[in-house]
């Protein structure tokens, strides 16, 4: 956790963003580019053309030693010994009672070698419980968030822009998988990740080299209308592609399986005997998950115009709450306002009709729809 | 964008033009356009409706947040603007046009005096 009184930390690219006339706000203690021009214009960019998003807020950890493997398969939830040396994987910390602490991304660089991404408001949790947990594990946990900044580039043009600058076969390169390479002669890990739903890749590269590689990219883009996006687009983008968001769909009052992400927890792991933090917890949450079903994630969509926020009541048409907004916004693909909520099982079903929000004492008709809202053509 | 001499200002970002037959036509300054990000939605008082200066009078929803619409002046609502009802980008790309909101006939009592002036409201909004 950051200080309140600390002041906000600032990227390497933080010149680069008050230069393009980002509007900056404060985010987990970062000062980030919220947008530098229409929000809604830069969500398109990643929609149709390709994006530029600097994302150095988030908290990288390497976890590293013969050990390794077992450590993370004893803190997380998933089976991390069995991601191949380049791969990704997506998986969560949990606390001894199943609840979330953080949702992550793990890359596996080497065989006895993980770089770990937290979000910026878990990093710290996320740090503290790697070490605790590391005790009795031949294995080390390395604060890397100063060693990284980290770069996205996202849409349909991603790939052909990042090409022009990189010595890497993108070709070869899948979703979930991270290389070694040069960008703009910086090294670099090259990730083939995103939190957009488009085609994109994430750089994890020296914040001496973010400035130049950050040039040397919308340079090569241009031509291709890639345009600098802030964090108010990425909150969109991955909206539409149904993506939860910690502090707003995950949360330490729930378990992976409340989620509706039971499938990331792996109870059969070769390692420590199968033993993992929160493992008889979620084994009583995925009991009760089959028996009492509780409240499900689903998608709604405006029928109306205004639009639901974080902690709006869902019910319906005789008032009865029925569950909870956890995100909302105006859809810029749909058109329209969207929002996931947590809605009893018995009015999770898409189609289920007069399910309305409360929005300010007013009830407004949704239709429940499946998630996600937008899913790109491959 | 400057804030335009002939308009005075609230401390709620509002602008109002000078009355012509008693009617003025009030709107949200460029800055507080800016500050919201794109207008997606906005709820006005209808025509007939009586506001109140300093009173909500509708909303302003943008990508991220929600905004109450304060009435800068007492009096009747003698129009709003269905373009930027159907079209709410106006709010951001002309807010001082034809990103307009609503009008009002004053009442006798006039404009409220601790609105702005456009240089003593650049003042306000840039030390804000």
């Amino acid at each position: 956790m950051t200080e309140p009184s600390a002041p906000p930390r600032r990227t390497a690219l933080d010149e680069v963003h008050r230069s393009l006339g980002a509007t900056m706000t404060d985010f987990a203690g970062w000062e980030m580019p919220l947008r530098y021009a229409s929000e809604r214009e830069e969500h398109q960019a990643v929609r149709t053309r390709a994006g530029l998003f600097d994302l150095s807020h988030m908290g990288e950890f390497t976890v590293s030693g013969p050990a390794a493997c077992d450590l993370l398969d004893y803190a997380f939830i998933g089976n991390l010994g069995s991601l191949r040396t380049g791969r990704a994987r997506y998986t969560m910390l949990c606390d001894e009672r199943g609840g979330i602490l953080d949702d992550l991304i793990v890359y596996r660089t080497a065989e006895d070698r993980y770089l770990v991404v937290a979000n910026a408001a878990n990093a710290g949790t996320v740090l503290a419980a790697l070490r605790e947990r590391a005790t009795g594990f031949d294995a080390q946990v390395a604060d890397d968030r100063d060693t990284y900044a980290l770069l996205a580039v996202q849409g349909p043009a991603a790939a052909g822009i990042l090409a022009r600058l990189t010595d890497a076969e993108l070709e070869g390169l899948r979703y979930y998988a991270g290389l070694p390479g040069t960008v703009a002669g910086a090294e670099a890990l090259i990730a083939r990740t995103g939190y957009t739903g488009e085609d994109g890749f994430e750089l994890f590269l020296a914040p001496a080299d973010a400035p130049a590689v950050w040039q040397a990219l919308l340079d090569a883009g241009a031509g291709d209308g890639l345009t600098p996006c802030g964090l108010s687009c990425r909150d969109t983008l991955r909206l539409e592609a149904g993506m939860p968001l910690y502090g707003h769909e995950l949360s330490t009052a729930l378990t992976p399986f409340d989620a509706g992400l039971g499938r990331t927890v792996k109870f059969e792991k070769p390692g420590n005997e199968g033993a993992f933090v929160g493992r008889e917890a979620l084994q009583e949450a995925a009991a009760r998950a089959e028996s009492a079903p509780p409240r499900v994630l689903v998608g709604l969509v405006a029928q109306g115009r205004r639009v639901p926020r974080a902690g709006y009541a869902v019910v319906s048409s005789d008032g009865t709450v029925l569950g909870e907004v956890t995100s909302g916004a105006p859809s810029p693909t749909l058109g329209k306002p969207i929002a996931m909520a947590y809605v009893d099982a018995g009015h999770a079903v898409p189609g289920t009709e007069g399910v309305a929000v409360d929005i300010r004492g007013s009830r407004e008709p949704y239709n429940v729809v499946a998630l996600p809202f937008y899913k790109r053509e491959r | 964008m400057s804030n335009p001499q002939q308009l005075r200002y609230s401390k709620e970002h509002e602008w109002l033009s000078e009355p012509v037959d008693g009617v003025a036509t009030i709107g949200i300054t460029a800055h507080a356009a800016d500050a919201l990000g794109d207008v997606v939605f906005v709820q006005l008082p209808d025509a007939g409706d009586t506001v109140s200066a300093g009173d909500t009078c509708g909303e302003l929803e943008s990508t991220k947040s929600v905004s109450d619409l304060y009435s800068p002046v007492s009096g009747e609502v003698t129009e709003v603007n269905q373009d930027v009802v159907d079209d709410p980008a106006l709010v951001n790309s002309a807010p001082f046009e034809g990103g307009w909101l609503f009008k009002v006939r004053l009442d006798p009592s006039g404009a409220p005096d601790d609105l702005l002036s456009a240089d003593e409201y650049t003042a306000f909004a840039t030390g804000n």
